[in-house]
C-alpha cells in the first residue's frame, strides 16, 4: 500500500483557553474511508475543520503540530489553496440560495473567478452530478433554485459541488444526520462508489454507519485519539477499553 | 356577593376592550383624514401641465411642479451616491464585527445619527459646503439628506446581513473562496433584497424632508438643475406654498402634497410587499 | 485553479497545481486581486467612518456656537428676551416653547399609544385586523412632517380657533396647542410600534398563569403585561420624547412663530427647531447666527442623551 494521502502528526487545537484536541497522531490512506467517530464534544468535528483550516476561522483559535497533505504542511499553504484540494460537506445540506443547480455545481469555478469554456463547465457539472447520483433526478431541471430539493437531494449537490473542485480529500461532517433514513442510505452508498474517486474522512456519531461503510475508523475520546485502525478490526476486538465501552454504548 | 364581583370584573374586561379598540381605531384614523383632505384638494390640481410646468409668478394661474420634482429626484442621487456604497460597507462591518469595543462604538454612532434632528442636519450641510461654497446649491442639500440616509441603510443593511445562517459563508470559504469575494458575491447577493427594501425605506425618509433643505438647497423657482445653485425640492415647494398668502399657491401645494404623500407611501409600501416577495430562502 | 484572468485555462491538472498556486500568490501580493487584508481594512475604515461622521458633527456645531457661548454665557439659557434687533438672544422662550409642546405632546399621544401598543401587542396580535391597523400605524409614520403641518392648518386650526373664540381667547388658531396636537398624532405612530414589541415580548407564560388562574384580559393587562413591559413603554416614551424635541415642520407651521414666552396654552410661540427655521436664513451678524446654531447644538445634546438614555433602558429590559 502506498503512503498515506494525509499525516497527522503531533497535532493539538483548541480556542481561548479550551484544549479541544490532544497530540493527534493519524494517517489517512488514499481512496479509502475513514471515520472519525466519538461522542458529542469529543474534539472530531474540530479536527476535521483543522484539516481544511476552517477551524481558525473561529476567534482565538489556536493549533499545534502538522498535518501533512502530499508531505507538505498544510499550515504552510495558503488556506485557500488548501481548501480547493480538501472539499467539505457539511452537516446541514447549504446550497447556495441564490444560484441554480447547474451554478451551484461549478460555483467553486464562479466564485473563484476562475473562467472555463462552456463547454468543460457542461462536462465538469454533469461528470460531478453523475458522481453524486443526482444527474438523473435534476438533469432537466438545472437552471431551477438549488433550495427546491428535497433534503437528500440538496445534500448530494452539496456532494456534487465539492466533487467538482476535483479534490484530493472530501471531508464529511456527519452528513447525513439531518436527514431520513431513505436519504441516508442513498448517500452511504453514494460515499462507498465515491472512494474510487477521492480520499474520505467522515465524522460521525451513529456507529453503524460507521461499521457500514468505512475501511478505517479513528476513535476520538476527549480531545485523544484513542484508537485508529481497520474498521473490521477496530469494532470486532477493539484494543483500548474505552472504545469497547463506546461501542457497547456505555456513553455516547 | 361572590357573584356580583365577578360581574364587575367581566364588565370591566369588556369595557376595557371597548375602549382599547376605540381608541386604536381614533389612532388610525388621522391616515384616512390627511389621504381625503390631501386627495381631495389636490387631486384636481394634478394634470400634465402641472407635472411638466415651472411655477408661474403670483397672481397667474397654471403653474407647476415640474423643477420640483426634477430638483427631488437630483437630491435623491446625490444623497444616495453618499449614502449607499458607506452605508452598505459600514452594515458589512458591523454585521461581521458583531463583538469589540471599536464595533460597539460605531453601532452605537450610526444609532445616535439616527435620532439627530433633521434641522440640526441642515446645519451642519450649511456650515460644511453652503458657508465655504458661498451659496445655497443641490450639492449641500445632497450632503445634508445623505447624513440622514445613512444610518437607515447601515442599519437595514446590518440586520438583513445578520439573518443569512453562517452556513452560507461556511460553505463558500470551504470551496477555497476567499473572504473578500465570499462577502461580496455570496452573502451580499443572499441578503439582497434586505439592502434594496432598506434603500426603498431610506428614499421614502429623505424624500418628505423639508428642515434639511431650508438652509442647504433653499428652493429655487427656476429649473436649474445645477450642482452647485439652489434647487427646489417637494417638500421645500409645499412648504413654502402652504405658507404663502396667495390661494393659487395654495393650490399648487395642495397638488405638490398630493404627488409627494403619494411616492412616499408608494415606497413604503412597495418596500413591505418587496421584503414578502423577494425574500431569500434559506 | 487560481487565476482570475482572462485566460480561459483547462481544470484540474493536479501537476500544475503548486505553480499555479505561486502565481495566485503573486497575483494577490500584486494586488490584483481584492485580497483579505485589503478588504476587511476597508470594512474598517468604513466602521471608522460613522465614529468619525458623529464627532465631526457634535466639534462643527460647537466651534460655531462658540461666539454666542463667549459672548452670552448663561444668559443665552435663562434670557427671556430674543430681539435680533438689539441683539438680545435669550433663549428661553424657546426653551419653553419645545419643553411645553414636547410634554404636552407626550401625554396626549401616549393616551392613544398605549391602548393601539395592547391592541397589537396582546388582543390582536395575528390576523387581518392586526395587519391592517400595523400597516397603517407604519404608513403614518411615514408620512412627511410637513404633509401633517400642512394638514393641520386646515384640520386643527379651525377648531381651535372655534374652541378660543367660544372662550373668549384671542382667536390666533396657530399657537401651542395646536403645535402639540400635531405633534401627538406624529408620535402616535412611533411610540406605538416601540410599545407594541415591549409588549409582544412579555413571555406568553407569565400570561397563561395568569389567564389559568381565572384572570380576565383586562387583569392580565392591569397586573401582569404593564408591570412586566413598564420600562420598555417607558423607554419607548424616552424615544417618542427625543422624537417629538426635534420635530420642525409641522410645529413651524402650527406653532405661530412668536419669540414671547408663551403665557398660556393657545400663545403662540416658538420651539428651538422652528425658530431655526424661521430665522436661520435671514440672521446676519455672527452672534445672531452662532446663537441659532448654538440651540441646534443644545437640540443636538439633548436628542443624543435621551436617546442613549432610552436604548440603554431596551438593552437592559431585553437581555432579563
Amino acid at each position: 500500500m502506498e503512503g498515506p494521502v494525509l499525516k497527522i502528526e503531533h497535532f493539538s487545537a483548541g480556542f481561548d483557553s479550551n484544549q479541544v484536541l490532544k497530540d493527534i497522531n493519524l494517517s489517512i490512506f488514499r481512496n479509502k474511508i475513514t471515520a472519525v467517530m466519538g461522542p458529542s464534544g469529543c474534539g472530531k468535528t474540530t479536527l476535521i475543520r483543522c484539516i481544511n483550516r476552517m477551524h481558525e476561522l473561529i476567534a482565538n483559535a489556536r493549533v499545534s503540530g502538522k498535518i501533512l497533505l502530499d508531505n507538505e504542511d498544510v499550515f504552510d499553504i495558503d488556506p485557500i489553496i488548501v481548501r480547493r484540494k480538501i472539499g467539505m460537506v457539511f452537516q446541514r445540506p447549504n446550497p447556495f440560495p441564490t444560484m441554480s443547480i447547474y451554478d451551484n455545481v461549478i460555483a467553486g469555478y464562479n466564485l473563484n473567478g476562475i473562467r472555463v469554456a462552456k463547454v468543460d463547465r457542461d462536462r465538469i457539472v454533469e461528470e460531478s452530478l453523475k458522481k453524486a447520483a443526482l444527474w438523473d433526478e435534476v438533469k432537466d431541471v438545472l437552471h431551477r433554485k438549488g433550495t427546491f430539493l428535497s433534503g437528500g437531494q440538496q445534500q448530494r449537490l452539496c456532494i456534487a459541488r465539492a466533487l467538482a473542485m476535483d479534490p484530493e480529500i472530501i471531508l464529511l461532517d456527519e452528513p447525513t444526520s439531518a436527514l431520513d433514513p431513505k436519504s441516508t442510505t442513498h448517500i452511504e452508498e453514494l460515499v462507498v462508489h465515491l472512494k474510487n474517486t477521492v480520499t474520505i474522512i467522515q465524522v460521525t456519531h451513529n456507529i453503524p454507519q460507521a461499521a457500514r461503510i468505512s475501511d478505517y475508523t479513528a476513535f476520538i475520546y476527549l480531545g485523544e485519539l484513542v484508537e485508529f485502525g481497520p474498521t473490521e478490526k477496530l469494532f470486532t476486538v477493539p484494543k483500548d477499553k474505552r472504545t469497547e465501552e463506546y461501542l457497547t454504548g456505555k456513553f455516547g | 356577593m361572590k357573584d356580583s364581583a365577578l360581574r364587575r370584573r367581566i364588565f370591566a374586561d369588556r369595557a376595557f376592550q371597548v375602549v382599547v379598540v376605540f381608541l386604536s381605531f381614533c389612532s388610525i384614523l388621522p391616515m384616512f383624514f390627511i389621504l381625503f383632505f390631501i386627495s381631495k384638494n389636490g387631486i384636481t390640481s394634478i394634470n400634465w401641465n402641472f407635472l411638466t410646468k415651472l411655477p408661474a409668478p403670483v397672481g397667474e394661474t397654471g403653474g407647476g411642479i415640474s423643477n420640483a420634482i426634477l430638483g427631488s429626484a437630483l437630491l435623491i442621487v446625490l444623497a444616495s451616491i453618499i449614502a449607499v456604497p458607506l452605508g452598505i460597507l459600514t452594515g458589512i462591518y458591523l454585521s461581521e464585527y458583531r463583538k469589540g469595543k471599536f464595533a460597539y462604538l460605531s453601532r452605537l454612532s450610526v444609532e445616535i445619527l439616527m435620532g439627530i434632528p433633521s434641522i440640526v442636519i441642515g446645519i451642519i450641510a450649511y456650515v460644511w459646503v453652503v458657508k465655504p461654497f458661498g451659496s445655497f446649491s443641490a450639492v449641500s442639500g445632497g450632503v445634508a439628506l445623505g447624513i440622514m440616509m445613512l444610518p437607515v441603510i447601515v442599519m437595514s443593511t446590518e440586520e438583513t446581513l445578520k439573518l443569512i445562517p453562517d452556513t452560507l459563508k461556511e460553505a463558500s470559504l470551504a470551496l477555497g473562496v476567499s473572504y473578500p469575494r465570499t462577502i461580496l458575491k455570496v452573502i451580499l447577493p443572499a441578503g439582497l433584497s434586505g439592502i434594496v427594501t432598506g434603500m426603498l425605506l431610506a428614499v421614502a425618509r429623505i424624500a418628505g424632508e423639508t428642515a434639511p433643505l431650508l438652509f442647504t438647497a433653499f428652493g429655487s423657482p427656476f429649473m436649474a438643475l445645477s450642482l452647485f445653485k439652489p434647487v427646489s425640492a417637494l417638500p421645500l415647494t409645499v412648504f413654502n406654498y402652504a405658507t404663502s398668502p396667495y390661494p393659487e399657491w395654495h393650490a399648487l401645494a395642495w397638488g405638490a402634497s398630493f404627488v409627494l404623500l403619494v411616492f412616499v407611501l408608494a415606497l413604503n409600501l412597495l418596500a413591505k410587499v418587496g421584503m414578502r416577495k423577494w425574500k431569500v430562502q434559506f | 485553479m487560481l487565476e482570475s484572468t482572462g485566460q480561459m485555462i483547462q481544470p484540474m491538472n493536479r501537476a500544475d497545481q503548486e505553480t499555479q498556486a505561486q502565481a495566485a500568490r503573486l497575483r494577490y501580493r500584486a494586488g490584483l486581486t481584492l485580497s483579505e487584508p485589503a478588504f476587511r481594512k476597508i470594512l474598517y475604515l468604513a466602521g471608522v467612518s460613522v465614529l468619525v461622521l458623529l464627532i465631526a458633527i457634535f466639534l462643527s456645531l460647537l466651534f460655531a456656537s462658540l461666539p454666542s457661548i463667549k459672548k452670552l454665557g448663561i444668559r443665552f439659557l435663562i434670557g427671556r428676551t430674543w430681539d435680533p434687533v438689539t441683539s438680545q438672544f435669550g433663549a428661553l422662550p424657546f426653551l419653553v416653547g419645545t419643553l411645553v409642546t414636547s410634554f404636552l405632546a407626550l401625554l396626549i399621544s401616549t393616551f392613544f399609544s398605549i391602548p393601539i401598543s395592547i391592541f397589537l401587542g396582546y388582543y390582536y396580535r395575528e390576523g387581518k385586523a392586526s395587519s391592517f391597523v400595523k400597516t397603517v400605524i407604519e404608513l403614518l409614520a411615514g408620512v412627511p412632517s410637513v404633509i401633517y403641518g400642512f394638514w393641520g392648518l386646515f384640520f386643527f386650526i379651525p377648531i381651535i380657533r372655534f374652541i378660543e373664540v367660544e372662550l373668549g381667547a384671542a382667536p390666533y388658531g396657530v399657537g401651542i396647542l395646536a403645535s402639540s396636537l400635531i405633534l401627538a398624532v406624529m408620535i402616535i405612530p412611533y411610540s406605538a410600534s416601540l410599545g407594541r414589541e415591549v409588549i409582544n415580548l412579555v413571555p406568553t407564560d407569565l400570561k397563561e398563569a395568569a389567564l389559568s388562574l381565572g384572570a380576565t384580559r383586562f387583569e392580565v393587562v392591569r397586573k401582569v403585561i404593564l408591570p412586566y413591559a413598564r420600562s420598555g413603554i417607558f423607554a419607548g416614551v424616552l424615544l417618542s420624547l427625543g422624537r417629538a424635541l426635534g420635530e420642525t415642520m409641522a410645529v413651524t407651521m402650527l406653532i405661530g412663530n412668536s419669540n414671547f414666552l408663551p403665557t398660556s396654552i393657545f400663545s403662540p410661540a416658538n420651539t428651538m427647531a422652528s425658530v431655526i427655521a424661521n430665522e436661520f436664513t435671514e440672521a446676519t451678524g455672527a452672534v445672531y447666527l452662532s446663537s441659532l446654531v448654538e440651540l441646534a447644538l443644545l437640540l443636538f445634546v439633548v436628542t443624543t442623551v435621551i436617546n442613549v438614555i432610552g436604548k440603554v433602558v431596551i438593552i437592559k429590559t431585553s437581555v432579563t
